[in-house]
């Protein structure tokens, strides 16, 4: 509680100053919507097609591949913390967890799966 | 800790002044670094830079605001009305947020939660989703594929960033940012940089991936992608996106410098060869090297030209990643060793 609520205090802090410049922003500025000014930017030609178009499956991949190392990092961080009573023992223990998670990682590698050619 | 309601009052009255503080100085730095970095990169470039509002253009970043203001809101048709405006707000929030768990000299800081840095983490992955919202929002191609690989350059760059601030973490056994310096400053050579030095510059590279800056400022590579995640925004919804750029880059330079450089204190073996070191005030010091982080920022802008995607992500996962992981083994054998 003691740290939550001045966190609390300073988001909101933050949100209200954001709020409060786009509120400035509304009453100062002149609105006035056309046609042509609300159609996509596309190099100033007609927009082709939809708009939602279909991207590389890649992108999924760097995100499973992420997870990888998201999760040894969630490991990595409490055990960074308890480093010098485990010592040794923690030293070997982390050097395992790691490696194995690069295994996957070197496999990953292999099949291709961070080509962007 | 338990508190009763007058305790809290003061508590809530006092945070909302300091957060006032914080939130002032931070947005008078922002607006001049914009003035700095035109002004420098114009003295790189053989030019002047602003100079035409006030006095050698100081008083450029009131313009700027003011221009910002009154420029017109578009809100694009193809649009998803609310997410379109809730990214803006989201990256803007995310990034200033990290400021309450940052020290700024031994007692000043909004919040004192002992997992500072962790907050600083969680964050910086919940600002991805502005930037991929702002971009699938626009309902404009070059906004959707700058969002995406934003997302994917964010992503990519937060695992050496992380990995190499486990070094860190390690040599101070705390998550508290006001720990590590004080670990730094009592430490063999007083600061992380020198057992971390493979981890210092992981995280510099980092750094400028995160912050989406030059030479990785991809998401927003004019010369493909217009504008990146950015182009269909307009008037003060583009201000905050560019207000959090600039201050995701004191966050990052803060942050290097309390957890790599010792913050706000000096190596020993400086003050003791040096006594009179001692009497400068910490803040300054701590400036000092904030200043110093941002002018690399620039400078580095006007230096090196832009990586292309495939190297962009080469460079994350077969170079940095690696060597972060070195970086940490380093660390583990030095503190096993001594």
């Amino acid at each position: 509680m003691g740290t939550l609520l001045p966190f609390l205090i300073f988001a909101a802090l933050v949100l209200g100053m954001g709020i409060s410049m786009l509120v400035g922003n509304r009453i100062l500025a002149l609105r006035k919507p056309s046609t042509e000014k609300l159609i996509p930017y596309e190099c100033g030609i007609d927009p082709s097609g939809d708009t939602k178009i279909p991207f590389r499956v890649k992108f999924y991949l760097i995100a499973l591949i992420f997870l990888i190392f998201d999760v040894e990092i969630v490991f990595l961080y409490p055990w960074a913390v308890v480093f010098e009573e485990l010592s040794w023992f923690g030293f070997v223990e982390i050097f395992i967890f790691v490696v194995l998670l690069l295994v996957a990682f070197v496999y990953a590698l292999l099949e291709g799966g961070l080509k962007w050619e | 800790m338990v508190l009763n309601s007058n305790d809290m009052v003061h508590l809530a009255l006092l945070s909302f002044f300091k957060g006032l503080i914080v939130l002032g100085i931070m947005l008078f730095h922002a607006a001049y670094t914009v003035y700095a970095e035109r002004k420098i990169i114009g003295r790189i470039q053989s030019r002047l830079g602003p100079r035409e509002v006030g006095p050698y253009g100081l008083l450029q970043p009131l313009a700027d605001l003011v221009k910002l203001l009154t420029k017109e809101d578009i809100l694009p048709k193809e649009a998803d009305r609310f997410l379109f405006k809730l990214a803006p707000l989201l990256l803007l929030v995310t990034t200033i947020v990290n400021l309450s768990v940052i020290p700024f000299y031994p007692d000043f800081i909004i919040a004192d939660v002992h997992v500072g840095i962790l907050v600083i983490l969680a964050f910086a992955g919940l600002g991805v989703y502005g930037v991929i919202l702002g971009g699938y929002a626009s309902g404009s191609k070059y906004s959707l594929l700058g969002g995406l690989r934003s997302a994917a350059q964010m992503l990519s760059y937060e695992i050496p960033l992380t990995v190499s601030l486990a070094g860190v973490i390690l040599a101070a056994e705390s998550f508290r940012l006001g720990d590590i310096v004080e670990a730094q400053a009592n430490s063999l050579f007083g600061m992380n940089l020198f057992p971390q030095v493979i981890g210092f510059l992981v995280f510099l590279i980092c750094a400028f991936a995160e912050t989406n800056r030059a030479p990785f400022d991809l998401p927003e590579a004019e010369s493909e992608l217009v504008a990146g995640y950015m182009t269909e925004y307009s008037g003060f919804r583009m201000g905050l996106f560019f207000l959090g750029e600039y201050i995701s880059m004191y966050v990052m330079a803060l942050l290097i410098s309390l957890c790599y450089l010792g913050g706000w204190s000096l190596p020993p073996w400086m003050l003791s060869l040096l006594p009179i070191l001692k009497e400068i005030p910490p803040v300054l010091i701590l400036l000092v090297k904030v200043y110093f982080f941002i002018f690399l920022f620039i400078w580095v802008r006007a230096t090196f030209p832009r990586y292309r995607f495939d190297q962009l992500m080469r460079l994350s996962w077969k170079v940095l990643i690696p060597l972060s992981f070195l970086n940490l083994l380093i660390v583990m054998f030095f503190k096993l060793l001594t």
